[in-house]
């Protein structure tokens, strides 16, 4: 068993766990937030992304004993009870339909917009559509997912 | 996945005596996790390498790149000395995976892995650049010796990538449209040692130089001096993405391409 | 009346907040006390005996509930999986349905097939022990092509099925054709492949079983688009339970397009292990397994000719076509090469002749069900390039020649049994035209030129039925249930309401276009209304939400629940403010008496209901309508598209740059929420065209059997979408709607394949076009000119 020791949300937790438990295992069972999902097994799909110390990760393809340490931040944490630009946006532009690859959509947007906005680079149309490349949804054909994160990363 | 056990070595030498039996390093995870999910990997060990400090890190001086094992695809692609000094290989490293992926995998799980398809074996073999382990330092024409087989040995450790820095060099690729990886990859590059071009992603036995465009491009460092080149198909891979015929063309065109994008 | 959330008004979704800050509740975030996990045997082979099987290591691994195989299932009585629709072949012989066990028994037919469920106290535990299970199989050879399947000396997947032919169904007057075709000045003839797809919904398939033994009792929490229906077929066919005794709860569903529909060896399974442990048990499928099971869609072949006269009018329109079904029949797999397709061959045209004949076939592969479109697409594919290639062929204007055959008289009956009520298909097409910027194509194609690339243009009009009824039309056609829907309107005693119904919501946004009609027509706030889906115990019944069916049928039942409130609640105010009955109107959130300043507030009324002080004579209290709903006649959404693609002609890589969709969806709810449905069909088109296909090899292994090798669309596969609308009510529905969600996913492939033919100059390319495809296309077409 392994000692994972992680910030969660700005919480200290502290469990022990078989040494092959995925952090989105953790997540998900051992902490009960759910609302990291999985949609795949090959880390294609990036519903499971997460913030592992500010910089977006797919939580299905890093051991939590791996993460053990870090600041981890999840869908459930972004705006702790009020809503993130990024949360209101996808509201505001119609951004999800089915909500099963939307927090793994807004975590890896959050993180676009940052990276964007600390690099100095512009972040166009063409620049959000192959940021989005991790990111698979089946529903919302992209189209209000990008009008979404244009309109939150000009408010962020 | 099947029971592992995990370790978290501080240096090299605590990593080397963890690795015996059917222990597996850890350096990024992207493509291990993946198998050891779908039961096509079970180690008994997993040796977490990412936080040894002494891997990670680029230094860059006027004639090479150095870049520790653990470093990111991320940290490689953002790097400004990289960007400066071998803008190839910064785009290499932005085009592979996708963000997500970029800011945990790293240069020494991607080349001690090598994926006929990943696009690092390609920049190694491509710039002439020398893998170093805690034991040697190997050259990456000697490195990549087949389908997912390098020239490591039993407990060698890949420390860092030393890429000497060329007069010019591209790297251009068409994607796999499912997996992201290079269905065609290929780095062009003029060296002090002469051109050279290593595809990725088509290759039957992995990554290999292209002598052919070599050639051409050692009389005339320019996308027509490929025009009228017809690539040999019997070292080519044919699936279900792609047949040898396929691929053949498009290595001369996506070499064409770099040519034209090489600085 | 109230403008701001009524009917037309982009209302926000009222779902989205659970889903935006992680608080969704989907099958596998549900955890009970006691629970185990499911892990199944799969068959590695795609077609075999099993010879034995021993189970003792797995009993004895770590945490193992139970060991549980077929045998033990048929013991038990569980009841074959079924197919609910009956399809009659030309010879008056019924289809021919295999038995499909939910675990094997003594043969495997697909890779995948459920052999032994491991139940264990963890997934991962589940699946080491799954693992030692050891079957011995005798292998047997193995058919994956429909055409193959029915060739003399194929492999047989089914003993009662001869030749592998399931059915062989005609539709049409096949003389009558024939004779118009070879009237014809000019006959264009084609043969025309559907890729089969996976249909992906970003959540895969999940059910947690609870058994309750002092009841006796049952609760199944499923991924899916119709609890109702699976708890029917649970109960009247599997004999899992009979209905007062499951309860079926799809909570928040993430996607289904089809492939949640069915009910699957997994979800029977978990329920009868439930209650031979003891134990809770769910079963979650990795996406390796959804691809291996879900239910696949398309794969068809075709030939098709169809004749003009000569000023380009249809003289007749033949179309024979092989449909793979794959190992066994799925819940409705029959109707979709039939009746969802053949009935669709006429377009927007007026064809006097049209002949089809579908053959269907078993073949040892995922069964083959509907996925977003089921038919119609496959139809409108087969229409669109027809009619593209056929003004190619004459050297006639592609837009032109759909003008000259559309249909611009309704009704319209078409000889394929459809009767289309209403419709505007020039103005479709001048509305995309015009939206496209069809005029300045030429200067398009030019810079794209200058730039390497060839850049074409692709028209596709669809026509669609939706709304599939009345219910005693398709029971004479062969459904085995009817597709009516029902609602129920709960008005509480302050006056919040509550609406049960039988549609389900997995990512259409009920819970707000539904609330929308209720709060326009009533004048009450959004927040008062509720919308209540997806549980068999709080919902009366239903049919769920397949088809494009919850706006014309499910809204429609709404309607008619509410007509019945708002006549009580009439009849209550007019009594209580001593009005005659007619002169009440209820708006803005009162009850009023109209031309006078008398009224009451809409919770006053429904207080008044539930008090029942001061009701007329012989009214019972409370305020609580149903209804059943039962659709007059299919609706006919249509419309065109436009799709500009630039191809590459060194590496064959094609994008879509510019794609315009003029949609005739009848009333508009929402239109928000009708374009957030056609931009995700129009990717799903796309991916059709252009990326997504399911392969197997000879021996009948999958070879997509990921994210690694099934190319879904991606954010930069796909261009942002031009939307436009043109409307013509259904005069079927009391709303006036049509329907919209398959539509993108229909109309879109001929487009885009046009675009790309228009592009390289060769008519004959398949789906999807990927690099590889179109390279080969265009070295295809470049061939004679070299020669020339």
């Amino acid at each position: 068993m392994a000692e994972v020791k992680l910030t969660v949300n700005g919480k200290r937790v502290t469990r022990h766990v078989p040494d092959e438990t995925l952090l989105v295992e953790f997540l998900r069972e051992e902490l009960r937030l759910t609302g990291t999902h999985v949609g795949c097994d090959t880390s294609q799909c990036g519903a499971c992304t997460v913030h592992v110390d500010g910089m977006a990760v797919k939580s299905c393809t890093m051991l939590a004993a791996s993460a053990s340490g870090s600041e981890v931040t999840t869908i459930e944490g972004l705006a702790n009870g009020g809503l993130h630009p990024m949360q209101k946006a996808f509201n505001d532009n119609h951004g999800l339909q089915c909500g099963f690859c939307t927090p793994g959509m807004i975590m890896t947007a959050v993180d676009m917009v940052r990276r964007y906005k600390a690099s100095g680079e512009r972040l166009d149309e063409e620049a959000i559509r192959h940021e989005l490349e991790g990111n698979i949804c089946r529903c919302t054909g992209y189209h209000n997912i990008v009008k979404s994160i244009q309109q939150a990363a000009g408010e962020m | 996945m099947y029971a592992t056990t995990y370790h978290r070595p501080s240096s090299v030498e605590e990593a080397a005596r963890l690795l015996s039996g059917e222990a597996k390093i850890l350096a990024g995870g992207q493509t291990l996790l993946p198998a050891m999910k779908l039961h096509l990997a079970g180690p008994s060990d997993l040796v977490d390498i990412r936080r040894i400090g002494a891997l990670k890190g680029i230094k860059a001086d006027r004639s090479a790149v150095t870049i520790g094992a653990a470093t990111t695809h991320f940290e490689v692609a953002s790097s400004p000395d990289i960007r400066k000094a071998i803008p190839a290989l910064a785009t290499l490293a932005g085009w592979i995976g996708d963000p997500a992926v970029r800011h945990v995998g790293t240069i020494g799980g991607s080349i001690a892995n090598n994926d006929p398809a990943a696009d690092y074996p390609a920049g190694l073999l491509g710039l002439g650049a020398t893998v170093v382990t805690n034991q040697r330092e190997i050259a990456a024409d000697d490195f990549f010796t087949g389908l997912f087989s390098t020239a490591l040995e039993d407990g060698e450790i890949i420390t860092a990538v030393r890429f000497p820095v060329p007069k010019r060099a591209g790297y251009e690729k068409l994607r796999h449209p499912a997996s992201r990886f290079a269905l065609v990859g290929v780095m062009v590059a003029e060296t002090a040692g002469g051109v050279r071009v290593a595809v990725t992603g088509s290759g039957s036995d992995g990554v290999f130089r292209a002598t052919e465009l070599e050639a051409a491009l050692a009389k005339s460092f320019t996308a027509s001096a490929l025009a009228g080149i017809t690539i040999a198909t019997d070292r080519l891979m044919s699936d279900i993405h792609g047949d040898a015929a396929y691929r053949a063309n498009a290595i001369r065109v996506i070499a064409q391409r770099a040519v034209g994008s090489a600085k | 009346m109230n403008d701001a959330v009524g009917i037309g008004a982009r209302v926000k979704r009222k779902e989205d907040r659970r889903f935006i800050i992680g608080s969704g509740r989907y099958t596998d975030d549900i955890r009970h006390d006691n629970q185990a996990y499911a892990a199944f045997v799969r068959s590695p082979h795609a077609h075999a005996k099993v010879v034995g099987i021993d189970a003792s290591a797995a009993e004895a691994s770590e945490g193992v509930v139970a060991v549980l195989t077929g045998r033990q299932l048929v013991d038990d009585k569980i009841g074959n999986l079924i197919c609910g629709w009956a399809i009659t072949s030309r010879d008056g012989t019924p289809m021919k349905m295999g038995p499909w066990s939910a675990l094997a028994t003594d043969r495997v037919r697909y890779v995948g097939d459920a052999v032994v469920a491991v139940i264990a106290d963890t997934p991962a535990l589940a699946r080491r022990a799954a693992e030692k299970v050891v079957v011995e199989y005798e292998e047997l050879p193995a058919v994956v092509s429909a055409t193959r399947a029915l060739e003399p000396g194929a492999p047989q997947v089914h003993d009662l099925a001869p030749g592998n032919l399931i059915f062989d169904w005609v539709i049409g007057d096949e003389a009558a054709t024939d004779a118009g075709l070879r009237q014809a000045a000019h006959v264009t003839e084609m043969r025309i492949t559907n890729n089969r797809l996976s249909p992906n919904a970003m959540e895969p398939r999940s059910a947690l079983a609870v058994y309750d033994p002092a009841e006796g009792h049952y609760t199944l929490y499923t991924t899916s688009q119709n609890p109702h229906v699976a708890r029917l077929v649970l109960s009247a066919f599997y004999n899992v339970a009979p209905e007062n005794k499951l309860r079926v709860v799809a909570p928040d569903v993430g996607g289904g397009f089809g492939s949640k529909i069915y009910i699957y060896p997994e979800e029977i399974t978990c329920l009868w292990a439930s209650m031979k442990t003891g134990r809770s048990v769910k079963w979650t499928a990795d996406r390796s397994e959804a691809f291996m099971t879900d239910a696949h869609g398309r794969d068809h072949d075709t030939v098709a000719r169809m004749g003009f006269d000569k000023d380009g009018r249809i003289t007749g329109f033949r179309v024979d076509t092989v449909a793979n079904l794959g190992a066994y029949m799925s819940l409705f797999s029959s109707c979709v090469p039939t009746y969802l397709y053949a009935t669709l061959l006429s377009g927007q045209y007026d064809i006097g002749n049209i002949f089809c004949n579908v053959k269907a076939v078993y073949t040892n592969t995922v069964p083959v069900d509907a996925y977003r479109g089921a038919g119609r697409p496959e139809a409108c594919y087969v229409i669109e390039r027809m009619m593209e290639t056929a003004a190619r062929e004459m050297n006639m204007n592609p837009a032109e020649l759909r003008r000259r055959n559309f249909i611009t008289q309704f009704p319209h009956q078409t000889p394929v049994i459809m009767n289309y009520d209403t419709g505007g298909f020039g103005a479709g097409l001048d509305a995309a035209l015009r939206a496209a910027d069809v005029a300045s194509f030429p200067a398009r194609k030019a810079e794209a030129a200058r730039r390497g690339k060839l850049r074409g243009i692709g028209y596709s009009c669809y026509i669609e039925a939706c709304g599939i009824a009345p219910s005693a039309a398709v029971g004479s056609l062969g459904a085995g249930v009817g597709l009516w829907e029902s609602a129920e309107v709960r008005v509480n005693p302050v006056g919040t309401i509550e609406v049960f119904t039988g549609s389900h919501s997995h990512g259409q946004g009920h819970e707000t276009t539904f609330a929308q009609i209720i709060a326009g027509r009533f004048g009450l706030p959004m927040e008062n209304i509720s919308i209540i889906h997806g549980d068999t115990d709080r919902v009366q019944f239903g049919m769920g939400t397949y088809g494009s069916r919850s706006g014309a049928v499910g809204m429609s039942a709404i309607v008619k629940a509410m007509d019945k409130v708002e006549a009580k609640v009439k009849k209550i105010a007019a009594h209580a403010l001593e009005a005659a009955e007619d002169d009440i109107v209820v708006e803005g959130g009162a009850v009023k008496v109209a031309g006078t300043d008398r009224q009451m507030l809409w919770h006053e009324v429904s207080l008044a209901a539930y008090t029942g002080h001061n009701l007329p004579a012989g009214m019972e209290p409370g305020l609580k309508e149903d209804s059943f709903y039962d659709p007059v006649n299919f609706t006919f959404p249509a419309g065109t598209y436009i799709a500009e693609v630039e191809v590459d002609p060194d590496t064959g890589v094609t994008e879509v740059v510019r794609f315009t969709a003029a949609d005739d969806f009848g009333t508009l709810i929402n239109p928000m929420i009708v374009e957030g449905q056609v931009h995700g069909g129009i990717a799903q088109g796309i991916g059709q065209a252009l990326l997504e296909n399911v392969v197997y090899s000879e021996n009948g292994q999958l070879m997509t059997g990921s994210y690694m090798d099934y190319a879904m669309p991606r954010a930069d596969h796909v261009p942002s979408y031009t939307i436009e609308h043109t409307t013509t009510p259904c005069p079927g529905n009391p709303l006036g709607i049509k329907g919209c969600g398959e539509a993108g996913a229909i109309g879109s492939p001929p487009a885009v394949i046009n675009a790309i033919t228009d592009a390289i100059g060769n008519n004959d390319l398949q789906m999807p076009a990927t690099p590889p495809v179109v390279w080969a296309a265009i070295r295809a077409a470049a061939r004679p000119a070299a020669a020339a």
